[in-house]
C-alpha cells in the first residue's frame, strides 16, 4: 500500500503529500496543540479532512486561482491547514509576522494585493480593519477566535469554523472544482510567498515554488534521517522560512508531528511536555536559556553547585567527543555516565531537550562556550547557514563534524562559490523563483545561471570544506588606514559576554572603531543585585559607573583577542557608549528577526556617533520610542562616553 | 424609565428587566448610619456601578446586596421576590458571586485550584463519593475542570495555571479572583473595587475582561469603583453615594452633569 520513495519524489505539491500521508499513515499524529490545559491532537486523516473542508469553504467565498491569502497569527494547526487549503484551491499563502505594526502590515498586504486575510483574534482583526481603507483588494477577513467580536459587522468577516462548516455543507457543489484545482497544481507553481524582514529598505516578497520546497524538504530530511516518528515544537514566527520548511515542508514530506504551544509565554513549559526530537532555535534562545541556568545555579545549595561544576568540567572535556563518536577512555565514560544520572539528564529534561536527536541553530554566530555547553551535556546541537531565498539550506554540519566557528559543508544539492570580492554565492534546487513585483532586485541577487548572492563575506576552509562566514559583505569595509573593518565579527565577540545583549560597532573610513552597547537587563540586573547596586530603571542601570567598568573589561578582553588576529587587529574598540534604551524592532532599529539595522541606527543616533569621535566625555540625547500599541514618546538622557586603551599587537611593540 | 422596563444602551445592547431592587435600605452599625434610605435597581445584563468618595458606604451597600449585612430597614427584591435574611452560602446558591477589595484567595493553592473552588456550588457528589472516587465523582471532576479551563483561557492566565497565587503580582491575583467568581456561573456578579491598586495597563486589561464577561456570558455586573474614569467608560448606569446617601443615579453622562455629584467629588466653597 505504501508508495515507494521514488513515487513520492514525483509529487508536485504539498496537498499531494498530505493526501499521501492520510492514506499511508492515517492514524499517526500530524498536528497537536495545547488548548484548555490538554494536548489536542489531529491525525493525518483528520488533518486532511480539516484542510478539505476549509478548502471547500474558500471556494464558497470565491477564492480564485492565483489569489493571495495573508495569514496573521501565532503558530496554530489551523493556520498550517489554512496554508495547505489555500494551495489546494490554487491560491498563494502569505504568512505575515504577527507582531508587525499597522504600517508594516499595510505595506505587505497592499504589495501582494491580498484578497483574503486570516487573522488569529480580535487584536489582529482590529489591526486589519484599521488599515482597510488603504487595501483595495481586500475582500474577506477570516478569524479563529471569536472572543470579543460579537458586535462586529459580519458582512465580510467570517468565523474559521463556520467557514469550514459552510465548506462541508457545499461539498457536493464544489468537490469537483476542488479536485480539478488540486490536480492542476504544477511543480513550478508558487508554493508560498514569504516577506524577508529586510535589514535594509522595504521587505521583499520571496516567491518559492513547489519544486523549491519539496526538493529542499526531501534533501534535508534525508541529510538528518528525519522520519514519521520525529516531532517538533512550532514556536518560531510563521512568516519565517524556517518554520515553513520545518512545520509544512519536512512535516508533510516525512509525516512527523508538529506541536503548537498553548501560547507564546508557555513555550518553555510546553517544550518540556512535548520533548521534541528535532529542534531549531536561534543562538539568542540558547544564550538566554544558559544565562537562566547559571543564574539559578548561583542560588542553589553548595552541594548542588559543587556537583554541577565538577560534572560540567568533565562534560566539557569529553561530552563533545562522545557525541562526535571519538574514542574516550573507559574511566571517563563511566564518570560521564554518573554525571548523566545526576546532572546532564535532569538538566536536559528541565530544558525540555531530553529527546533532541537533531538540534540546529542559525541566523547569527553562536558563542563557542554556549555551543560547547549544550553539546557537552549530550544535545546534538549543530549549525546551519541559510536564507529565505535558498528555502533555508545553504550549508549545514553533518553529525560528527560539528564546530562552533564554521557553518558546515554545502547542503545536499547545493553548489557554492566565493566571488573575487569574497562574497558567498550558491545555486541549489531550493533557489527562489523571484522577488514579487521586483525584477530589479531579482536581477541584482540572482544571475542568469541561477547563482544567488548571499550578501555575506566568507571563505571555504581548504582542508575540511567547511564554510566560514566573516560578515555581511556590504558591511565589510576599510578603515582610514586601510585596515579591514568587519563590524559583525567584533559585535559577535562582544555579544558572547552574557552582560552584552546587543552592540553596534562603527569604524568604516574612520581612524578607530567605536561601539554602542546594550546591556542584558537579566544578567546585569542579577549582577547588580549580588553586588548591592541599587537602580530604579534600565536607563539608570545602563549608566551606572560600575556597569561601565564591567563593560570596559569585556571590551579589553575582546581587544586582546582581536590583537592576535592579523587581519582584524585594526577593529579594536577605542571608545564606547552604553545606550539608554534597548534597540527594538518596533522602533525600526532591529529587524523582526532581531538583526541590527545599521543604517537606521547610524541615522537615528548620529549625535552619539559624533560624540564618540569628537572626544567629548558625555553627550545629551533625545530619542523617539514607539510603544507596543503604536503610540510614540520620547526619552532623553545624558550618556557617558568611556575610553578604552587598545592593545598593541604582539611583535609590533616598539 | 420605570423600574421594570427594558432599555437600549447607546452601543446597541438590549438590557432586560430588573433582577434586583433595593427599596429604602437603611443600615446602622450601633449609632453610625452607614446607609440611609437608598433605593435603586439592577437590570438583567447591565453593568451597574456604585461610586462615591471614601466612607460613602459603597462596600456596605455591596455587602447588603451580597446578603452579608442585613439592613435594619427596607427590603430587597431579587428576581421579583422579597429576600429574607440569608446566610452567605445560600446567596451563592442563588447565583450571586463576588470578588473582594482585599483579595481573598487561598495563597498556597495554585491558580487552577483556586478557580476550582468556585465550582463548589455546582458539585453534587458528597464527600464519601469523592473519597471512593466513584464514576460519578470522576465525571463531575472532569466536567468542572473543563469549565475552569475555559475560564483560564478566557482570562488568558494559562502561564500561571500551576503557580501558587501567593507568588503572583497583585494584578494577576485580581484576575484569578475574577476567575473564581466566574467559575460559579453567577447570574449576578459583584466586584468590589476590581481595579484598586492597579497600574494603567492592568486597569485596561481588567476593563476589557469585565466588558467581555458581560458580553460573552450575559452576566449582570454590579461593581464598586473609585476610579471615575474607568466607571464612566464601562458602566451602563451609575449610582453615586456620599455619606450613606444616594446623591445621583443615571447614565454616566447624566451623573457627570449632576451638580450634587460634582460638589461631592470636587468639593464646594463655603462662603
Amino acid at each position: 500500500m505504501a508508495a515507494s520513495k521514488s513515487e513520492k519524489s514525483t509529487f508536485a505539491s504539498i496537498p499531494e503529500l498530505v493526501a499521501f500521508n492520510a492514506l499511508n499513515i492515517p492514524n499517526s499524529p500530524a498536528y497537536r496543540e495545547k488548548e484548555y490545559g490538554i494536548w489536542q491532537s489531529w491525525s493525518w486523516s483528520e488533518a486532511a479532512e480539516e484542510i478539505d473542508s476549509l478548502a471547500l469553504g474558500f471556494l464558497t467565498l470565491g477564492v480564485a486561482k492565483g489569489d493571495y491569502i495573508a495569514i496573521i497569527g501565532r503558530n496554530r494547526p489551523h493556520f498550517y491547514w489554512s496554508m495547505i487549503a489555500a494551495q489546494s484551491v490554487g491560491a498563494i499563502p502569505v504568512p505575515v509576522y504577527q507582531d508587525a505594526v499597522a504600517e508594516e502590515l499595510v505595506y505587505v498586504l497592499d504589495h501582494c494585493g491580498a484578497k483574503f486575510v486570516l487573522a488569529e483574534n480580535q487584536e489582529q482583526v482590529d489591526k486589519v480593519l484599521e488599515i482597510k481603507q488603504g487595501l483595495k483588494a481586500l475582500e474577506h477577513i477570516i478569524f479563529l477566535d471569536n472572543r470579543g467580536m460579537r458586535k462586529y459587522d459580519r458582512a465580510n468577516l467570517h468565523d474559521f469554523k463556520d467557514l469550514q462548516n459552510k465548506g462541508r455543507d457545499s461539498e457536493k457543489k464544489f468537490t469537483k472544482t476542488l479536485a480539478s484545482r488540486r490536480k492542476a497544481i504544477k511543480s513550478s507553481d508558487v508554493c508560498v510567498m514569504l516577506y524577508t524582514s529586510g535589514t535594509t529598505g522595504r521587505p521583499k516578497g520571496v516567491i518559492l515554488s513547489n519544486h523549491n520546497i519539496i526538493k529542499t524538504s526531501e534533501a534535508s530530511s534525508s541529510f538528518d534521517k528525519l522520519n514519521a516518528n520525529d516531532n517538533v515544537l512550532a514556536y518560531l514566527p510563521m512568516a519565517w522560512v524556517g518554520d515553513f520548511i520545518f512545520s509544512i515542508g519536512q512535516a508533510c514530506w516525512t509525516g512527523f508531528c508538529v506541536s503548537c504551544p498553548e501560547n507564546t509565554e508557555t513555550m518553555q513549559q510546553d517544550l518540556k511536555e512535548i520533548g521534541p526530537t528535532y529542534f531549531f532555535a536561534p543562538p539568542r534562545y540558547f544564550e538566554g536559556l544558559l544565562t537562566n541556568v547559571m543564574i539559578r545555579m548561583e542560588d542553589a545549595s553548595a552541594v548542588k553547585q559543587f556537583l554541577f561544576s565538577y560534572f560540567m568540567d568533565h562534560a566539557q572535556k569529553i561530552g563533545g567527543n562522545l557525541l562526535d563518536g571519538h574514542s574516550v577512555s573507559v574511566i571517563d565514560k563511566l564518570k560521564y555516565a554518573i554525571g548523566q544520572l545526576f546532572i546532564y539528564g535532569p538538566l536536559r529534561n528541565t530544558l525540555g531537550l531530553s529527546n533532541v536527536r537533531v538540534g540546529y541553530t542559525a541566523g547569527e554566530a553562536i558563542g563557542p562556550e554556549i555551543f560547547d555547553f549544550y553539546r557537552s551535556i549530550g544535545i546534538n546541537l549543530k549549525q546551519l547557514y541559510g536564507q529565505t531565498e535558498a528555502s533555508v539550506y545553504i550549508t549545514q554540519q553533518p553529525d560528527g563534524q560539528v564546530r562552533s566557528d564554521t557553518v558546515g559543508i554545502a547542503s545536499p544539492g547545493v553548489e557554492l562559490k566565493i566571488s573575487d570580492s569574497g562574497e558567498v554565492f550558491y545555486r541549489s534546487p531550493g533557489t527562489f523563483v523571484e522577488y514579487f513585483k521586483n525584477p530589479k532586485s531579482t536581477k541584482e541577487t540572482k544571475d542568469a545561471e541561477g547563482w544567488v548572492a548571499t550578501g555575506d563575506a566568507g571563505f571555504i576552509e581548504a582542508e575540511t570544506g567547511h564554510l566560514r562566514i566573516i560578515d555581511r559583505a556590504k558591511d565589510v569595509g576599510k578603515m582610514e588606514d586601510g585596515h579591514l573593518f568587519a563590524p559583525k565579527y567584533v559585535e559577535n565577540k562582544l555579544k558572547f559576554f552574557p552582560n552584552v545583549l546587543e552592540c553596534v560597532v562603527f569604524g568604516a573610513g574612520r581612524k578607530f572603531c567605536t561601539a554602542f552597547i546594550n546591556i542584558d537587563l537579566n544578567a546585569v540586573g542579577n549582577w547588580a543585585e549580588r553586588n548591592n547596586i541599587a537602580y530604579s530603571s534600565y536607563q539608570e542601570l545602563a549608566g551606572h559607573k560600575n556597569v561601565y567598568e564591567m563593560i570596559k573589561d569585556h571590551i579589553n578582553e575582546t581587544n586582546e583577542s582581536l590583537a592576535d588576529d592579523d587581519m582584524l587587529s585594526g577593529c579594536q574598540i577605542h571608545r564606547f557608549v552604553i545606550l539608554h534604551k534597548e534597540l527594538d524592532a518596533d522602533d525600526g532599529e532591529l529587524t523582526r528577526t532581531r538583526k541590527v539595522r545599521r543604517r537606521v541606527i547610524e541615522d537615528k543616533f548620529h549625535d552619539l556617533i559624533n560624540a564618540l569621535y569628537d572626544g567629548s566625555s558625555e553627550v545629551y540625547t533625545e530619542t523617539e520610542v514607539t510603544y507596543e500599541d503604536g503610540t510614540k514618546g520620547a526619552i532623553s538622557a545624558t550618556l557617558a562616553i568611556a575610553d578604552v586603551t587598545p592593545v598593541v599587537q604582539k611583535g609590533k611593540a616598539a | 424609565m420605570t423600574a421594570t422596563d427594558s432599555y437600549q444602551t447607546p452601543d446597541g445592547r438590549t438590557i432586560g428587566p430588573n433582577v434586583m431592587e433595593m427599596r429604602n435600605i437603611s443600615l446602622r452599625f450601633a449609632g453610625v448610619k452607614a446607609i440611609q434610605d437608598i433605593s435603586f435597581d439592577i437590570h438583567e445584563g447591565e453593568i451597574r456601578a456604585i461610586i462615591g468618595p471614601n466612607g460613602a458606604g459603597k462596600s456596605s451597600m455591596l455587602n447588603v446586596i451580597n446578603g452579608f449585612y442585613h439592613p435594619q430597614e427596607g427590603e430587597i427584591l431579587y428576581k421579583g421576590e422579597v429576600r429574607k435574611p440569608m446566610k452567605p452560602y445560600e446567596i451563592a446558591y442563588q447565583g450571586i458571586a463576588r470578588t473582594f477589595q482585599n483579595i481573598a484567595l487561598f495563597k498556597g493553592m495554585s491558580t487552577l485550584d483556586n478557580i476550582m473552588t468556585g465550582r463548589l456550588t455546582h458539585m453534587k457528589t458528597g464527600m464519601l463519593e469523592q473519597i471512593i472516587w466513584s464514576g460519578r465523582a470522576e465525571r463531575e471532576e472532569v466536567e468542572n475542570r473543563a469549565f475552569v479551563e475555559h475560564i483560564i483561557d478566557f482570562l488568558e492566565i494559562q502561564t500561571i495555571r500551576k503557580t501558587p497565587v501567593g507568588r503572583l503580582p497583585y494584578g494577576l491575583q485580581k484576575r484569578v479572583e475574577l476567575g473564581r467568581a466566574l467559575a460559579a456561573e453567577p447570574s449576578l456578579l459583584l466586584l468590589d473595587e476590581p481595579m484598586a491598586g492597579m497600574n494603567v495597563e492592568e486597569k485596561e486589561d481588567m476593563s476589557r475582561f469585565i466588558l467581555d464577561v458581560n458580553d460573552e456570558f450575559g452576566t449582570t455586573i454590579a461593581l464598586i469603583e473609585h476610579d471615575m474614569g474607568v466607571v464612566m467608560d464601562i458602566a451602563d448606569r451609575v449610582v453615586v453615594m456620599d455619606y450613606g446617601k444616594k446623591i445621583g443615579d443615571g447614565t454616566p453622562s447624566e451623573v457627570r452633569n449632576n451638580q450634587d455629584v460634582i460638589d461631592a467629588y470636587l468639593g464646594v466653597s463655603h462662603d
